[in-house]
């Protein structure tokens, strides 16, 4: 057991960061901002182009071949550095909707009642199946829209006037997502669309090699990098925070010499770290109940910080031009996308029971009181 | 990031289960927890079981007398021992993770070979004096006094929270030897036979109703200069290179056990119905991400010791304030699961529920935890 970052796993998370330091510095991400989350598709190809979408391609098939604990790892710099974009589908598509792998297709997602991200910009939409425990056997658990069935959804779409300034957002046409794409096909026409996800896969092979490990794998992948991406705005906020808290005197102190101050910034710490642990080891095992307390409790890092870090932030924090509002509308998006904190804790319950298991023989005497650390 | 094990740790673990599946059945019956010489006796007749097998001081370094095992070895003993039911490390606690690992580290040779052995066997028991009535959290802040006179220290003052007092044959102790120097820089590191004339020992109750400690209190208590482990005034270093010995294992057995009790609490829920109440469904979910993520955590932390060579991280901060609240949240889910039998104290978990409220007290308070979080790991100011 060695459940640290190889030297590898280390070098490819700081390249992303000194990427997206580069590509997307604060100016880009302000000017992002002004623009109402447009995409820059230069900055998409430049993504592609550095194998963010391709990366759990083969290589045979022009992917980089890399697992879910890298993804883990280069969403959780796109989360650090809010970097736009439906990136959890664009790189779930990839082998699956021509272009997406390179940066060249923009790809969203639908999943049950949730609200679109960036679909007047989309190439194609993936139409996640309605159940996390869906029948196997449906391409990767998703289906995919392009062409005339996507401009057939994208015209069913409402706008929604979006709390989160870097995501553009569409109501979904109802009970798109519930059904998949099949009840979608009979209700509006959208016929092609399992024909299209089968005529896809058969040109990009990559595709059905990554046979499905369970039920639902889309949701649960989309899921972990989503959670990959709370986990990197909680490492942010709480560095934010500290920073601040640092530099800011009253009282002729800094504020972060102060206990009501400081223990705000300790426990955004321990908010962060166990949510650090789950989500690399959900990445390792690809464990559906271990995904849902990543999910969880990513979920929670990032909207805790968030709120913390706005708090520690004072006046300053409630204004447009700090960046920290920025982390908590997106965390508070993301923690409403893919596994909601009540799925989660229902996967989490259900995978809770000794049925099957050996008992355990009861020598032990109760616990002492000062268990570790011995009191004296 | 791997979270296999290699042949040869499984191979160890595997060597474990079989030792303890061929001796668990063969233990007495487990004494009443306020039967203290049965405790003392049920302890340490594991403790020479483990030794005798060859699984005594399995982290310590060899040439103390230990297994000189990887912190991932000594991860799966913490694991295998708790899933099998063996005993807990109970009154052989101070001498097995903080009395000896100092000795072992700080100790004479003289020292070494006079009071490890006993450890290892279950021959001897040690206890903690450190706590006083006016030093908890401010530990330095310490005054039990002692003067040199001649070959010995004469000692005075009261210590608290003592646990196995009544039954140790030894006690780590910190005293004051240089009143006017600063306070950290006076301290010095004794250890004192519990036999010694001057030692009175009064239990005190918790409010669970048991006697899980003990205030001692020391009048005129002779303890030779020879039992000085480090040098004199050196003893608040010598006291913190024990933590050293900390590699991430703490609690082990303890999140095996809670993962363990919450798989209880949901049969137990499903059995009389509660499951149909999502918020309590729900609740156990929860606690069962937190127990999960804690276990991951720490295979973090025991592989990062593993890298570093046993260094510690001052990550066990991070984990102990997580763990003791998530911990305390347990309880009162069990609580909720009982119902109305949540209040008789014969129900398994009710007492837990009680005890559960030292964790966030007990081994530096979550107050405390937050300051080292805080000023240590994210670097902010010392301050108020």
């Amino acid at each position: 057991m060695d459940f640290q970052l190889s030297d590898d796993q280390r070098a490819l998370r700081s390249g992303m960061r000194d990427l997206l330091g580069a590509v997307f510095d604060r100016d880009r991400l302000r000017a992002a901002v002004e623009r109402d989350g447009a995409l820059d598709r230069s900055l998409w190809r430049e993504l592609g182009a550095a194998g963010f979408f391709a990366l759990r391609l083969p290589e045979e098939a022009g992917g980089v071949g890399l697992g879910l604990p890298e993804a883990v790892l280069l969403f959780e710099e796109a989360g650090r550095a809010l970097l736009p974009g439906p990136l959890v589908a664009t790189h779930l598509a990839a082998g699956l909707v021509k272009g997406a792998a390179e940066g060249e297709a923009v790809v969203t997602a639908v999943a049950a009642d949730q609200p679109v991200a960036h679909l007047a910009e989309a190439d194609a939409v993936l139409v996640a199946d309605g159940q996390a425990s869906g029948l196997p056997g449906e391409t990767e658990g998703a289906e995919v829209l392009s062409g005339e069935a996507l401009r057939a959804f994208v015209a069913a779409a409402g706008p929604v006037r979006s709390m989160d300034p870097l995501t553009p957002l569409h109501r979904a046409p109802a009970g798109a997502a519930l059904a998949g794409a099949g009840r979608v096909s009979a209700s509006e026409g959208f016929r092609t669309a399992s024909e299209r996800t089968r005529a896809d896969a058969e040109r990009a092979p990559a595709a059905t090699e990554r046979a499905p490990a369970h039920a639902g794998r889309f949701r649960f992948e989309a899921a972990l990098l989503t959670a990959a991406e709370q986990l990197g705005s909680a490492a942010r906020t709480t560095e934010a925070a500290v920073q601040h808290a640092g530099d800011r005197e009253q009282f002729g102190s800094p504020i972060g010499s102060f206990q009501a101050v400081k223990h705000l910034c300790a426990d955004m710490l321990a908010r962060t770290e166990p949510a650090r642990a789950a989500v690399y080891a959900a990445a390792v095992t690809g464990d559906p109940v271990e995904i849902a307390a990543a999910k969880l409790l990513a979920d929670e890092a990032a909207v805790g910080n968030a709120r913390d870090c706005l708090q520690i932030h004072g006046g300053m924090g409630f204004t447009w031009e700090a960046d920290v509002h920025l982390h908590l509308k997106r965390a508070w998006l993301r923690a409403a996308s893919w596994l909601t904190g009540a799925g989660a804790e229902e996967l989490l319950a259900a995978g809770l029971g000794t049925a099957g298991r050996l008992p355990r023989s009861s020598a032990a005497y109760g616990r002492p009181v000062p268990e570790a650390g011995g009191g004296g | 990031m791997d979270l296999a094990y290699t042949e040869a740790e499984e191979e160890f673990r595997g060597r474990l289960r079989e030792w303890l599946a061929a001796v668990l059945p063969g233990l007495p019956a487990k004494p009443s927890p306020d039967d203290w010489p049965a405790r003392r006796a049920y302890d340490t007749t594991w403790q020479r079981m483990l030794y005798d097998a060859g699984y005594a001081g399995l982290h310590w370094p060899v040439d103390a007398g230990g297994q000189g095992a990887t912190p991932t070895q000594h991860l799966i003993f913490l694991e295998e021992t708790e899933k099998a039911g063996a005993p807990y490390v109970g009154a052989n606690f101070v001498g097995l993770l903080h009395a000896g690992p100092t000795i072992a580290a700080e100790g004479t040779a003289g020292q070494r070979a006079r009071w490890l052995p006993p450890v290892l066997r279950g021959d001897e028991i040690w206890c903690q004096g450190f706590s006083e009535p006016d030093a908890g959290s401010d530990l330095a802040a310490l005054r039990t006094r002692a003067v040199r006179d001649g070959d010995d220290y004469v000692v005075t003052g009261q210590k608290i929270w003592t646990s196995h007092a009544e039954v140790a044959d030894w006690c780590e102790l910190l005293v004051r030897t240089d009143p006017d120097a600063p306070k950290h820089r006076g301290i010095s590191w004794l250890a004192m036979p519990m036999d010694a004339p001057g030692i009175t020992v009064r239990p005190l109750r918790t409010l669970a109703g048991s006697t899980e400690f003990a205030e001692v209190f020391l009048d005129e208590v002779r303890v030779p200069a020879s039992c000085r482990v480090g040098a004199e005034n050196d003893g608040w270093r010598v006291t913190m290179v024990t933590l050293s010995f900390e590699r991430g294992t703490a609690f082990v057995g303890e999140v095996v056990a809670c993962r363990r009790t919450l798989d209880a609490l949901a049969d137990e829920a499903r059995r009389t119905g509660r499951w149909d109440d999502p918020v309590l469904r729900r609740r156990l979910g929860r606690l069962n991400a937190e127990f999960r993520a804690l276990w991951r955590l720490t295979q973090a932390n025991v592989s990062e010791s593993e890298r570093t060579g046993g260094v510690p991280g001052v990550g066990g901060s991070v984990f102990k304030l997580r763990y003791s609240g998530v911990r305390q949240e347990l309880y009162e889910a069990a609580a909720e699961v009982l119902g109305a039998d949540a209040f008789d104290v014969d129900r398994e978990w009710v007492l837990d529920r009680l005890s559960s409220l030292s964790y966030t007290i007990a081994a530096g308070t979550s107050q405390i935890q937050r300051n080292i979080v805080a000023e240590r790991i994210l670097g902010l100011p010392k301050g108020r």
